[in-house]
């Protein structure tokens, strides 16, 4: 029988956090949400000793235990209820060992919980070069609790670390501060009336605006918010507060002052150095967009190797199952339905990854930070704020995450209009439509001496184009929506590191493979349903087919091939879906698409990147012989049976990227948006708003270019 | 001399006095900034906001207007 204890990480941002939690979890660790609620939320397991392994949660990064964003509230909610089965049998405080003073307040606070608490004192590895002296033993003493010196980056002191988990029971549980002498008498009264709860969780309830379905006695804590019997007005709880920090800080200081050396007399450090540059008025926005052209550029041509690779792939695997297997409907679903199906997921494998790859090394190593800064007052303009540049660059990768990155801006509107405006912003799933008709309607060739070619210019301009949607809709929404902000703007500027390899992979692989499962599932159910509509349908039309075609063609001396093509074509257009095609066309045709484009739009509603999987499908049931052509080759091929030429054209092209550029084609996301605001009202005002923008951009790119 | 945090130029360095308790939000007492602590004032964004500061050793972006509400003694 192996016992399982509940560890919880908790630490300032920027303590290297995620870091500890990735040495002592390895890829062993699963990403959920906190039930209820969105927030992402990090466990993995740790081996401790024989027989004994550790349950870790590693819980979003706070100053403090006054919440004052949702992030926040989730330590807190965690810390106060007894009951809930991540309740943690030992705190890990993981501190920087260069911002001992700040992070210390954090520890006083869940010391005062009576939670055993270990502080872990990261980044030891830089005391030598920052000349930095810390008596531990005494520490240990003035703090009553065990403190471990690590390094998670040189991967020091975790065994050590390990042993006080292990140990967790031997250490006090006494509280640092007597947090009732900034207020005696209010405190005294609290304690008569609940002689059974801890004064600080009291105090903690009644300061802060978090949700207390969950804590253990319900009742009593009611007690505490309705009928309160001594009621303080906002401003005097923010005072006492007040006065709370000051003691906490005065315990802190006092305690530094006998166990912590510095010697000032140090170089200015690389911070000031590199910040003078990364956030300089005209260097800083010139590196900026130098990285994102150098993201945009790594995107399209670094990962057009390995794509073509798994697309050649996929279509001779098709072509291959199709040879070795007996004709029948089981060999036409997996050879039309669900190899191009997958395929159509697994081929944006690599540009997915790279998005990631560097989106987690700007994170990683500090200059996310500095994106905020330089961002903030021009976001402010629009209604938002630097932090909502976060949450708008990783809509980058995929508008769900980007979604919950807003919990940590503390205004309501402001993170509302984050949130309506987020799914502007190019994701990943629009990538494989954007990257295929780029590559079919816009011309090979380069300018400025080679280096950036058209195509890869154009990618940029749609990336920024649903940028500049993003921030002009939040200027209007900023002016339309009548709800009142209390906005403050409060960020640290981390140091800079080094990004860690594993901490890098790990996102990566994290973060490509929940892409694949979760849009995979959904893709590859589609693509199913649609070969069964493409490959049956209702009617003489359909079933005589062969005959009908044979017929109408007798005249003309046709080979097998062309006959057999004639044949396929004829039976998508009477198959189930071909009627369905039929009868959206006169809303698509205005935009230059036939019934086939409007029955791949209407599908990838639930998913843009449907969209390319469900031509594959069309194509490959429409194919006959072709079965070793590409996607792209098969659409680059397909005509326009009333107009003439190909479908895919320019102004058809631009209509379509314009399209997508807008419209909201997420049920995913929709979802969240729902549980993040608490109601349909929102996503259903985002969704509407989102497809009439699409529909008139689109007609009129069209109309025009046509 | 008494001013407030948005007043201080590149590089100067203050003592922290006083401050508007409703307007200045408890987040940022929370990193540090009380009276008796230091300030210093690092850089100031493009359009000089918002602004970069090290207070009590940690480094800290907030924007002026919370800035002017934080009143310090200028050094020397």
């Amino acid at each position: 029988m192996v016992d399982s204890i509940n560890v919880a990480l908790i630490g300032n941002p920027n303590t290297g956090k995620t870091s500890l939690f990735n040495r002592l979890t390895g890829l062993n660790q699963k990403v959920g949400n906190y039930p209820g609620i969105t927030v992402e939320k990090k466990e993995g397991i740790c081996k401790l000793d024989r027989g004994l392994k550790a349950h870790i949660l590693d819980l979003p990064g706070t100053y403090s235990l006054n919440s004052s964003s949702l992030d926040e509230s989730i330590v807190i909610e965690t810390l106060l209820n007894k009951n809930d089965k991540d309740y943690p049998d030992v705190a890990v405080v993981v501190a920087d060992v260069e911002n001992l003073k700040r992070n210390l307040l954090l520890f006083t606070q869940i010391k005062d919980l009576q939670i055993p608490t270990i502080l872990a004192v990261n980044m030891a590895d830089r005391m030598d070069r920052k000349a930095i002296s810390l008596d531990i033993e005494l520490l240990e003493k003035e703090l009553k609790t065990k403190v471990v010196l690590i390094s998670s980056r040189k991967n020091e002191g975790i065994d050590d670390l390990k042993k006080a988990v292990i140990n967790f029971k031997n250490y006090s549980a006494e509280a640092c501060v007597d947090v009732t002498t900034i207020d005696q008498t209010y405190f005294d009264r609290l304690k008569k009336t609940f002689p059974d709860q801890l004064v600080y969780k009291l105090w903690l309830v009644i300061t802060q605006d978090v949700n207390f379905g969950k804590i253990d006695d319900q009742r009593d804590l009611d007690k505490v918010k309705t009928k309160s019997f001594e009621i303080k007005s906002k401003t005097e709880l923010k005072k006492m507060q007040h006065r709370e920090t000051v003691l906490r800080y005065q315990f802190i200081n006092n305690t530094l002052n006998k166990v912590l050396k510095i010697d000032i007399a140090k170089a200015k450090d690389l911070r000031s150095r590199l910040d003078r540059i990364l956030i300089h008025k005209v260097w800083g926005y010139l590196i900026f967009f130098s990285i994102l052209l150098l993201i945009f550029q790594a995107i399209y041509d670094w990962s057009g190797v390995p794509m073509d690779f798994i697309d050649e792939s996929f279509a001779s695997l098709s072509a291959w199952v199709n040879s070795i297997l007996p004709s029948g409907p089981f060999t036409s679903l997996l050879a039309e339905g669900v190899i191009p199906g997958l395929g159509g997921i697994v081929i944006f494998i690599p540009q997915i990854a790279f998005l990631f790859l560097f989106i987690a090394i700007l994170e990683e190593s500090g200059y996310m930070s500095r994106v905020v800064f330089l961002m903030d007052h021009i976001m402010k303009k629009f209604g938002l704020s630097g932090k909502s540049v976060v949450p708008l660059v990783s809509g980058t990768a995929c508008a769900i995450p980007a979604v919950m990155a807003t919990r940590n801006i503390e205004d309501w509107k402001e993170r509302l209009i984050t949130i309506l405006v987020v799914p502007f912003t190019t994701c990943s799933a629009r990538l494989p439509v954007y990257l295929i008709i780029v590559a079919l309607v816009i011309p090979e060739g380069t300018i400025a001496g080679g280096f950036l070619s058209y195509q890869a210019l154009t990618l940029m301009g749609l990336y920024l184009l649903g940028f500049g949607t993003a921030i002009f809709s939040a200027w209007v929404l900023n002016k339309v929506l009548p709800i009142r902000r209390k906005a403050f703007f409060v960020m640290e500027m981390p140091a800079y590191k080094i990004p860690l390899f594993k901490n890098v992979v790990i996102t990566v692989v994290e973060k490509t493979k929940s892409f694949v499962f979760g849009a995979g599932k959904i893709i590859l159910a589609i693509s199913i349903i649609l070969w069964a509509l493409a490959s049956y349908g209702p009617g003489d039309q359909f079933s005589n087919a062969e005959q009908i075609v044979t017929e109408q063609y007798a005249d003309q001396a046709l080979s097998d091939e062309e006959l057999d093509q004639r044949i396929n074509s004829h039976k998508l257009e009477y198959s189930f879906i071909g009627y369905i095609g039929k009868a959206i066309e006169p809303a698509v045709r205005p935009l230059g698409y036939d019934w086939k484009i409007g029955i791949a739009i209407v599908s990838s509603f639930a998913a843009r990147e449907v969209f390319v999987g469900t031509l594959a499908t069309i194509y490959s049931v429409q194919g006959g012989e072709e079965d070793e052509a590409t996607i792209k080759e098969r659409m680059a091929a397909e005509q326009n049976p009333i107009l003439g030429g190909p479908v895919f054209n320019f102004a058809s092209g631009i209509s379509l990227l314009l399209f997508y550029a807008f419209a909201m084609q997420c049920m995913s996301t929709l979802a969240i948006v729902k549980r993040e605001t608490n109601g349909w009202k929102w996503p259903a005002v985002q969704f509407v708003g989102m497809t009439i923008i699409a529909y008139v951009a689109a007609l009129g790119a069209y109309q025009i270019l046509d | 001399m008494s001013i407030t945090i948005s007043q201080l130029k590149r590089g100067q360095s203050a003592t922290i006095k006083d401050f508007d308790v409703d307007n200045v939000p408890l987040k940022l007492l929370e990193m540090g900034c009380l009276p008796g602590n230091t300030v210093r004032m690092m850089q100031s964004a493009p359009f000089q906001d918002p602004i970069y500061l090290n207070i009590n050793d940690t480094h800290l972006a907030i924007r002026r207007e919370t800035a002017q509400k934080i009143i310090v003694d200028l050094h020397g």
